[in-house]
């Protein structure tokens, strides 16, 4: 079975609320909140680490849940937040996008 | 305002967080709008690093909703370093206010790829004679129009917003003409502002009522005009307990000089982030927390004014008015212009013109005014 790979879409705007994510969509400017899961999800969504060693290191040490339960889970939660384009997934490594914070200028 | 970001605006007023800032990065520009409540010097912008370093405390403060304006926004020459910093690194929702004449397809298509959530830009009539009348720069009203395509072309949201006033009364409805042929949406804002250090002559250029009740009438733009000119009930005794508007409660502004007020309409300093941590001021400062104690029943006259549950109410406008727990008369000529009731405050500055001295406030039964209709059918 192939691994998946899960990234946060650098379209997104996203803060922290009383413990909960504020995610406004980059597509259509519609505004999600995430759960505590989703949360933790979304934080780990670097690009390089797979889905399931996210839910391994970081669900299932959280949360007391049958690892393959959560793994499906898991995976229904990031092709969910995928159609959205809050996250974007791949069966590949996902690069981040260049940063030209502290370079070119007007 | 969507149900959600409404929820999420209660639970940061509840935890006291700034969940919105505006900040102006410059009050340099490259118009010269006749209305404009600026001067356009540089009198000591902060630099780059600084903004950054405030940038990074807003997000720890959880600023969600960050509104970059001016001044123009594009004349910094670090503009577009600070946004990418903005929303690659610290993931704000970012606004963008400008007159979008420096915007053209690289530009925008930067814009595009750096998530911008809007840019507001601001078009003042459809007649170039006009808009460029008002910015007094030749060509501007192209060069706005032109940056809206390329914005546009490249999926953006853009709201074109539109200042009423003498020089543009009568064109308001070919920018939303125009708006609506771009496909983009607009806004009409009808009131000019005094200038941030106080003149007030620039309020000569604020529209007459017989105008002001042209336009709240304008179906096209209130909607159901009957139910928005109605007088609403006086506030109640839970009314009363309401907060003014949300400056200081979960906005605020900071100045490209570090200065952070209220609101930008509301120029009242309570702190410099140069010589305090964002947060601090926006906790412990004593005039953000003075602003912040004021209900709807501190108001001198507007508690106990018809309109005082449902007027536009300005207290940065009431602030440059004098007091900030006093009236705005700009709006209570707009509540004036909509409804044809005047307010406590206007029948007190009448009575007060004609002599009496009033030894209260007095109720609007008591004064004469006729309703604007009834004042244009007598001139009729």
């Amino acid at each position: 079975m192939s691994r998946l790979f899960v990234a946060r879409n650098p379209r997104v705007a996203a803060r922290s609320l009383d413990g909960e994510m504020m995610i406004m969509s980059g597509r259509d400017s519609t505004l999600f909140t995430l759960n505590k899961t989703a949360t933790i999800l979304w934080q780990a969504a670097d690009g390089a680490t797979p889905l399931d060693q996210i839910v391994e290191q970081r669900i299932c040490a959280e949360f007391e849940v049958e690892p393959a339960q959560a793994q499906q889970d898991a995976e229904t939660l990031a092709r969910e937040l995928a159609s959205h384009e809050i996250l974007q997934i791949s069966e590949q490594p996902i690069a981040p996008v260049a940063s030209n914070v502290s370079g070119e200028s007007r | 305002m969507s149900g959600l970001l409404e929820e999420m605006t209660r639970r940061a007023l509840a935890r006291n967080i700034p969940l919105s800032v505006q900040l102006d990065l410059t009050y340099r520009c490259n118009e010269r709008c006749v209305h404009c409540y600026l001067d356009h010097d540089d009198h000591g912008e902060m630099t780059t690093a600084e903004i950054k370093h405030l940038l990074k405390e807003m997000a720890d403060a959880g600023v969600f909703i960050l509104t970059l304006s001016g001044g123009e926004i594009f004349l910094r020459k670090d503009f577009f370093e600070l946004l990418e910093y903005a929303r690659r690194e610290l993931t704000f929702c970012v606004k963008l206010k400008t007159n979008a004449v420096m915007i053209r397809e690289r530009e925008a298509a930067r814009i595009r790829d750096l998530g911008v959530q809007s840019i507001q830009i601001s078009i003042y009539s459809h007649r170039p004679e006009v808009h460029d009348a008002i910015t007094l720069v030749p060509g501007s009203l192209k060069r706005s129009l032109d940056a809206i395509r390329f914005l546009k072309s490249q999926g953006l949201r853009v709201v074109m917003a539109n200042v009423l006033m003498t020089h543009n009364m009568h064109d308001y409805n070919g920018v939303r003409a125009l708006a609506e042929e771009m496909g983009v949406e607009s806004t009409l804002d009808p009131t000019i502002t005094p200038m941030m250090d106080g003149d007030r002559s620039v309020l000569s250029l604020n529209v007459d009522q017989s105008v002001m009740h042209q336009v709240f009438r304008d179906k096209g733009l209130i909607g159901d005009v009957e139910e928005f000119c109605a007088v609403q009930a006086p506030p109640d005794e839970n009314a009363l307990e309401n907060l003014p508007c949300s400056a200081g409660h979960t906005t605020c502004y900071v100045s490209p000089y570090g200065d952070v007020y209220p609101c930008v309409q509301f120029p009242y300093t309570t702190g410099n982030v140069r010589q305090q941590r964002f947060l601090d001021i926006w906790r412990d400062s004593e005039q953000m927390n003075e602003v912040r104690a004021i209900r709807l029943k501190h108001l001198t006259g507007c508690s106990s004014c018809v309109h005082g549950g449902s007027c536009s109410r300005c207290p940065g406008l009431a602030f440059m008015e004098g007091n900030m727990l006093g009236p705005s008369t700009q709006d209570c000529e707009k509540s004036f212009a909509r409804t044809g009731v005047p307010s406590v405050n206007l029948q007190a500055k009448r009575s007060a013109a004609a002599g009496a001295m009033p030894s209260s406030l007095p109720h609007s039964n008591l004064i004469q005014i006729r309703p604007v209709t009834e004042m244009a059918r007598a001139s009729a």
